[in-house]
């Protein structure tokens, strides 16, 4: 179907997208939390009447707005990526994955362009109500924005809602709502936008505990840090149970990525789950070697997680690939085989249409559609390929969930020492919190390498695999353009980090040393 | 609701959306037209500054706008998302990197510690409006012109030139295409800010901008036009879908299609209109009449391009390959989910009217440039 097998331009696409993807996040997760946090201050304005919370309003107003415009920025690179270096991928799935892209577009991004002029140019020039109305509808466009795509994602992970056309040799929808409601798609909306929750959280943290260090600006510090720590910690706690249940899922629909998330190769019974261990470097499918130099486990844990039953049975590496008979898993080479089938079915299908022949159209069609469910293997050569890099995604996995979980006890403690009002005092603590801020980015970039490096070798889990989705094009040409984009978001993101420490220097008040105002 | 529509319906619809949008991007390209008129519409600092944030508050809305275009076309009509942005490779990554610099510029431009400095911003709006607006007129031009692609049996799509889509640029047609557009954003662009800025010398030099530029842009969209209405045209046959080339396609399209033939003519008087109260009645309202205008105009140019059995992305290096709006589109289910969810285009229009309004109702001038409690770009 694809002869394209370059891997120099799977690898270079790959990397284009990460690389974008990867500066692309850098923003979103500010855009996407800022906004209800600006909200709730001028909220409580609007209702009090108090100016200075105004005035912090207006000063993470202005901090969201130097972050906003980079993110719409490399968010459109991305957009056109699909059919600049995706093309093939656009093409057999562009029935299912075009529909959110366009939903967020019309119902989403207008919302926010919207109204983002209103909270940006407004202060003053509309009404109160109106703005404050504008900051919140800014907040839920964003969130919708992230739901759309993170639905299409949600359906790279977990294929529903469709059928394959072998006429137009492509997956066609056939039921919209199985797309949107699809459990795995709704999990990994709610995990990713918390995410986002708990970055801009750390963000307002981090500049606050500056402010308090250097002794300035501590009216709005401390308030923003007592509306941050709030909105940090129950977003945090929202996190952890998301992440639950984005692991359930995982381990449902995609096994291969959940055995390389525990560097498990041998399945059992009553799995445990590796709290923390030391994957051994070279070990193979089917070596015999112990995949850990040590590790401690909670016993029967990745069972429950995974299964909700202590006694579940949990697929390792070496049972996908090779099989497990007693555990009915199919083997990789029996997959590929089955796939191949597909594949070979689909041409004759196709070459027989083409030469009338009804009766060989009616047969290969047979024999594609009891074969559909492995098509995509049929365009692997190594079984062993179906796993994804396990210390990549085994030590990521790791960093995130732990990360994840210092940040709610540092949310708890930093939220009770600013209302006892012993914050000063613990100066140590201060300077976690600044510290915090680039640990959540690499958190959440930990989480985004387990999801995406996690799916590996697929686009489509099980359906299309990263090798035959690229464009049909020469890989110097994506290299090319990788090395430009590369320079250019540098240096971009670059300007962005000064200006924006800039802002942050000079405070609400736009001096280089602000006043204390307690 | 839509469940009744036949699935030619349905693609018929969906290229009316897709127009929609287009024309609409096309009168929005008054931003990025606005862009390349910032040195000679502001002689210093003050005035650029208005000029600047007259267009600036704008932006997001053209941007937003070319994202919906897109995504709407991934949508709805997928392969041709995957053949031109997979195929004509470097033209689109260079019309991407001509939008970020835009999206970026405005917001950084007089930021402290902006590192590259103001001038870079504003050079980059320049880029953007320049560059980025030809561009995007070439590649639409490929619409009338053809492309070189060849489209597998399996609908995979293989760009057949190794200029990977700067070869649009040797092409008469596109580049004609491509400068009548950029005149036409700065057009636009003049009768705008004539419109929002009250400061009477940048409207004196706004106005004679709109007259300069009217002036190029009305050649070289005469010179297309008239070679499109001569030429053959990508047409097919209804039933057996084979493309074939029809003598004057684009011309018989016209004819057949009398409301595309109104609206184009109905168009160009309004655009004609508006360039002529500003430059002959020293009238501050062109905008209304020259926006509509080019809404209408490009309107009726996609009516043509894709209706009455034409091929809207032709090949011209294998006919077979063209792209229509039957080969090229959704399933019938997608379709109709799709036209569910464009049910909220006129929601989402009206909230837009309403929401400019009430910014616009202050027009910029000096002193609200120097509010300082503002933000301003």
């Amino acid at each position: 179907m694809i002869e394209n097998l370059d891997m120099a331009l799977v690898n270079w696409s790959r990397g284009q997208f990460a690389l974008v993807a990867f500066y692309h996040w850098l923003f979103i997760p500010l855009t996407l939390g800022m906004t209800y946090i600006i909200a709730f201050a001028q909220t409580i304005h609007v209702r009090t009447g108090n100016p200075e919370w105004e005035r912090i309003a207006k000063f993470w107003a202005k901090l969201f707005g130097i972050n906003f415009a980079i993110g719409v920025g490399t968010g459109i690179i991305l957009g056109l990526e699909f059919g600049t270096n995706w093309s093939n991928y656009s093409w057999i799935s562009g029935d299912i994955f075009g529909a959110p892209l366009a939903a967020e577009g019309i119902l989403a991004f207008f919302l926010e362009s919207t109204f983002v002029a209103v909270m940006f140019f407004g202060w003053g020039k509309v009404s109160k109500k109106f703005h404050l109305v504008s900051i919140y509808l800014v907040a839920f466009g964003a969130s919708l924005s992230a739901l759309w795509i993170l639905v299409a994602n949600g359906w790279m992970n977990y294929p529903v809602g469709m059928v394959f056309n072998p006429d137009n040799a492509r997956h066609e929808m056939v039921d919209f709502w199985a797309v949107l409601f699809s459990p795995y798609a709704v999990n990994k909306f709610l995990h990713t936008i918390t995410s986002g929750f708990v970055i801009s959280s750390f963000f307002i943290v981090a500049v606050s505990a500056w402010y308090i260090l250097k002794g300035r600006n501590l009216m709005l510090a401390k308030r923003s840090m007592v509306v941050a720590a709030t909105f940090g910690l129950i977003s945090s706690i929202f996190l952890a149970t998301t992440g639950d249940g984005s692991a359930y899922w995982v381990a449902q629909k995609q096994p291969a990525k959940l055995a390389a998330m525990e560097g498990l190769y041998e399945g059992e019974e009553g799995a445990g789950l590796v709290a923390i261990g030391m994957l051994r470097p070279g070990k193979e499918i089917g070596d015999g070697q112990n995949a850990f130099i040590f590790k401690i486990e909670i016993p029967k844990l990745l069972s429950v997680l995974g299964y909700r039953n202590a006694d579940a049975f949990v697929p390792g590496a070496e049972d996908l690939v090779l099989g497990n008979e007693a555990q009915g898993i199919m083997s990789a080479e029996e997959k590929i085989r089955r796939g191949r089938l597909a594949l070979d079915a689909l041409a004759g299908y196709k070459e027989a249409v083409a030469l009338d022949d009804e009766a060989g159209a009616l047969a290969s069609r047979a024999v594609f559609e009891e074969n559909y469910y492995y098509m995509g293997y049929g365009h692997l050569f190594d079984p062993n390929g179906i796993i994804p890099n396990v210390p990549f995604i085994f030590y990521s996995f790791r960093i995130m969930v732990m990360l994840g979980f210092a940040f709610i006890a540092l949310f708890l403690l930093l939220l009770y020492l600013t209302v006892t009002n012993k914050l000063e005092e613990n100066r140590w603590l201060l300077w976690v919190g600044i510290f915090s801020l680039p640990l959540a980015f690499l958190a959440s970039m930990a989480g985004w390498i387990v999801a995406e490096v996690g799916r590996q070798p697929w686009t489509i889990q099980g359906l299309l695999p990263t090798m035959v989705s690229t464009s049909n094009i020469n890989a110097n040409a994506v290299i090319l353009t990788f090395i430009m984009f590369a320079v250019l978001l540098t240096i971009l993101v670059l300007a962005e980090y000064k200006i924006m420490l800039t802002a942050i220097r000079r405070g609400p008040d736009n001096k280089e040393k602000g006043g204390d105002n307690v | 609701m839509f469940d009744s529509l036949t699935h030619l319906q349905l693609q018929q619809y969906w290229w009316f959306i897709m127009s929609v949008v287009a024309s609409a991007l096309v009168f929005l390209l008054f931003v990025q037209g606005g862009q390349t008129l910032i040195g000679t519409l502001g002689k210093n600092e003050d005035e650029r500054t208005m000029v600047i944030n007259s267009i600036g508050r704008k932006w997001e809305f053209t941007f937003t706008t070319l994202v919906v275009f897109a995504a709407g076309m991934f949508a709805s009509f997928p392969l041709f998302y995957a053949t031109s942005f997979g195929g004509a490779y470097y033209a689109w990554k260079i019309f991407l990197v001509c939008f970020v610099l835009q999206a970026i510029s405005f917001e950084f431009r007089r930021k402290k510690g902006n590192l590259l400095g103001q001038k870079t911003y504003e050079a980059f709006l320049y880029v953007n409006g320049f560059l980025g607006v030809f561009l995007l007129g070439a590649a639409v031009a490929t619409f009338f012109t053809g492309s070189e692609f060849y489209r597998s049996e399996y609908n995979l799509s293989y760009w057949q030139s190794s200029l990977l889509g700067l070869e649009i640029l040797f092409n008469p047609l596109n580049i004609a295409l491509g400068i009548a557009l950029l005149f036409l954003a700065r057009t636009l662009g003049a009768l705008y800010i004539l419109n929002n800025v009250n400061s009477e010398t940048i409207m004196g030099r706004a106005r004679r901008q709109v007259g300069l530029n009217a002036i190029v842009f009305l050649v070289f969209f005469l010179y297309f036009v008239i070679r499109i209405l001569l030429k053959e045209g990508f047409a097919y046959h209804p039933e057996t879908k084979e493309v074939f080339l029809e003598p004057y396609k684009y011309l018989n399209n016209f004819l057949e299609m009398p409301v595309a033939l109104i609206l184009f003519l109905a168009g160009v008087v309004l655009v004609l209109l508006g360039i002529g109260i500003t430059w002959f009645k020293q009238s501050r309202k062109g905008i209304w009449f020259t926006g509509p205008g080019t809404f209408l105009t490009v309107l009726a140019l996609f009516f043509v391009l894709g209706y009455n059995n034409t091929c809207f992305y032709p090949s011209s290096y294998d006919l077979q390959s063209s792209l229509t709006i039957e080969n090229a589109s959704s399933s019938r289910y997608t379709l109709t989910a799709m036209t569910y969810i464009s049910l909220f285009v006129p929601i989402v229009a009206t909230y837009i009217f309403f929401t400019w309004r009430a910014i616009d109702r202050h027009k910029i001038d000096d002193k609200d440039m120097k509010g300082g409690e503002h933000h301003i770009y």
